[in-house]
């Protein structure tokens, strides 16, 4: 386990390297003088020159990516062109409300995900699995954007259960409802990816030898479903909620616009649309490695319960 | 591997005769929606982009669905949208592939330090979030159907890359690999006469359902208004309009949005249908 651990980290390092070399080629690539935008229109050539200097954009290529890995390895990632904040400073600010909606999203996402895919698994091939496999497909389906703004025409227009906007003074005093029906709108598109894996791996879970063999123990059908069946079943799906951490981000982008959240995913677009560039990079790179991170613990959590795969994927990765 | 062009009427036949009743359908809607969009400016009834403000929102007999806030007619709107999402959706896919098999296949193939390296790249690109990426480049190179093709491809290779990598891993010590070697063929010839044809079946299953997921993409840059053009008829771009008028006059919003979902669900189940019957191994995951 150990040398799996080790190896797996490892593994990660040139991909953390090449992100940030990524990140940084297109910033460098971008046409447009950042010392011309920084200094205004009206700045002079001297004043131009002393920012170019100062910022060390007269340096070559190489020496510039360098200098950007070393603040990046120290925290430092930049300070946004218009309001001259720390980037980083920001983002800490933001994220917190982007982790709640996606915890609430998560808490959403594998709780009806569980339960339709065991009903689906258990129910296979008659009409309610069927259902359940039309409901989930539509579930994938559907735009995050045209299931939102269905959400906030339904539940905040007509029904009048939430306000419209999530930082109106009503959703202030009661956090949760404010993230419910954003979290709704994005964990109902993972609750239905969801339950066709837990489906499909619950389905050949229940064929194996060890479940007939409860069975014919004459143990109850719910603890042979729930003991033997879902605790095997379910070990596939902790991968599939690791990678669902990027969709989650993705989908804050949009839901965080419409739903008028001040998350991460609010602040990366308002910046793109003022085109301010270091805080796009910074907010990509804490994407990804947050992305990163995750998955390496759910790498590692994944071969910890199931050492059958962890040989599996050494054998791969010295093959 | 040569199949007799009889043969592969039967193959075709059988293929199609394995589809179950949702296969079918969500076939035929692909290829619905496939008609419509190359016959639009015949089927539409008015010009999509013809503006009149007495038209506002209104009902008027030849406008089946009615004016949006422009007056323009919302059914050819949404029939001219049906071009652009399966353009940019078939594009950036054709594009996705190609990048992903260059380098599945040479990673699948030489193995050794090339195909470490190029994993690496191919988890790198996996881990960036590849809305806000699509979202960054599209802002980059400034719209246009070649900037948002070139941003929905770009996050969409390396996965192609990684399935391709793994299949053509399996395929290299295939008998007729080895055969082929010995015989003296190059490395390229039998990579795209040995390998490729072999890795078909999964590349048409990935292909399909990636079309899904481009088509989404593509809804959701133009939603943001960073797709093609704002004033051309696309899907995401109608709802994006609609919304500000959402509580007067919901339909601007549905109308195109059960469209995308409608395209998005038929390359699903179709996809799904497909990889049930080419590569049975992953059947039951999407």
């Amino acid at each position: 386990m150990l040398e799996f651990t080790i190896r797996r980290i490892a593994a990660t390092i040139p991909v953390l390297i090449g992100i940030v070399f990524v990140i940084f080629s297109v910033l460098y690539l971008i046409p447009g003088d950042p010392a011309l935008t920084i200094a205004g229109p009206r700045a002079s050539q001297a004043t131009v020159e002393r920012i170019r200097t100062e910022m060390g954009l007269d340096q070559p290529f190489h020496i510039r990516f360098f200098t950007y890995i070393k603040k990046v390895a120290s925290g430092d990632l930049g300070t946004s062109v218009l309001t001259g904040r720390p980037v980083l400073k920001s983002i800490c600010e933001k994220l917190p409300y982007t982790l709640k909606l996606a915890c609430v999203a998560m808490i959403i996402s594998v709780v009806l995900g569980i339960v339709m895919g065991i009903i689906s698994a258990v129910t296979k091939g008659k009409l309610i699995d069927r259902l359940c496999t039309i409901l989930s497909v539509t579930g994938i389906s559907i735009p995050v954007f045209l299931s939102g703004l269905v959400f906030l025409y339904i539940f905040a227009v007509k029904l009048r259960w939430f306000p419209a906007s999530a930082s109106s003074p009503i959703m202030l005093k009661n956090p949760l409802m404010a993230f419910l029906l954003p979290a709704f709108t994005l964990g109902i598109r993972s609750a239905a990816f969801l339950a066709r894996i837990v489906r499909s791996s619950m389905i050949e879970v229940l064929n194996q030898d060890f479940i007939r063999t409860a069975r014919a123990k004459g143990l109850s059908p719910w603890r042979i479903l729930f003991r033997h069946g879902l605790f095997n079943a379910l070990v596939p799906v902790i991968t599939v909620i690791g990678l669902d951490l990027s969709s989650y981000l993705n989908g804050s982008v949009i839901v965080e616009t419409i739903f008028d959240l001040p998350g991460i995913g609010r602040f990366a677009m308002d910046a793109i649309l003022q085109r301010d560039y270091p805080i796009i990079q910074g907010v990509v790179l804490i994407g990804a490695l947050i992305f990163i991170i995750v998955n390496l613990l759910m790498d590692l959590i994944y071969a910890w319960i199931n050492p059958k795969i962890r040989d599996e994927m050494m054998g791969k990765s010295a093959a | 591997m040569n199949i007799s062009p009889e043969k592969k009427q039967v193959l075709k036949k059988t293929a199609l005769n394995r589809l179950t009743l949702a296969g079918k359908l969500s076939l035929l809607g692909i290829i619905l929606v496939t008609i419509v969009a190359i016959f639009a400016p015949y089927i539409s009834p008015h010009d999509p982009m013809e503006t009149n403000p007495e038209r506002r929102w209104a009902d008027a007999s030849g406008y089946p669905l009615g004016c949006d806030n422009l007056g323009q007619c919302i059914l050819s709107r949404i029939i001219h949208g049906a071009r652009l999402s399966l353009l940019i959706g078939f594009a950036s896919r054709i594009l996705a592939l190609l990048i992903g098999l260059i380098v599945g296949l040479t990673a699948g193939y030489f193995g050794g330090w090339l195909d470490w390296a190029l994993m690496r790249v191919v988890d790198m690109f996996l881990a960036f979030p590849s809305l806000l990426l699509s979202i960054a480049i599209s802002m980059f190179m400034g719209s246009g159907l070649g900037t948002v093709i070139f941003a929905i491809a770009i996050v969409g290779w390396a996965e192609m890359a990684r399935i391709i990598r793994s299949a053509t891993l399996e395929l290299r010590s295939a008998e007729y690999v080895v055969a082929a070697k010995t015989l003296g063929a190059t490395d390229l010839r039998i990579m795209l006469t040995h390998i490729l044809p072999n890795c078909m079946p999964i590349i048409t299953v990935i292909f399909t359902m990636g079309m899904a997921t481009a088509v989404l993409s593509e809804a959701s840059l133009s939603f943001l208004g960073l797709g093609v053009d704002p004033s051309l008829p696309t899907w995401g771009g109608m709802v994006a309009t609609g919304k500000d008028f959402m509580i007067s006059n919901p339909s601007l919003v549905i109308y195109p949005g059960l469209c995308i979902a409608f395209l998005v669900i038929v390359f699903n189940v179709f996809g799904d249908e497909l990889r049930d019957i080419l590569d049975p191994s992953r059947k039951g995951n999407f």
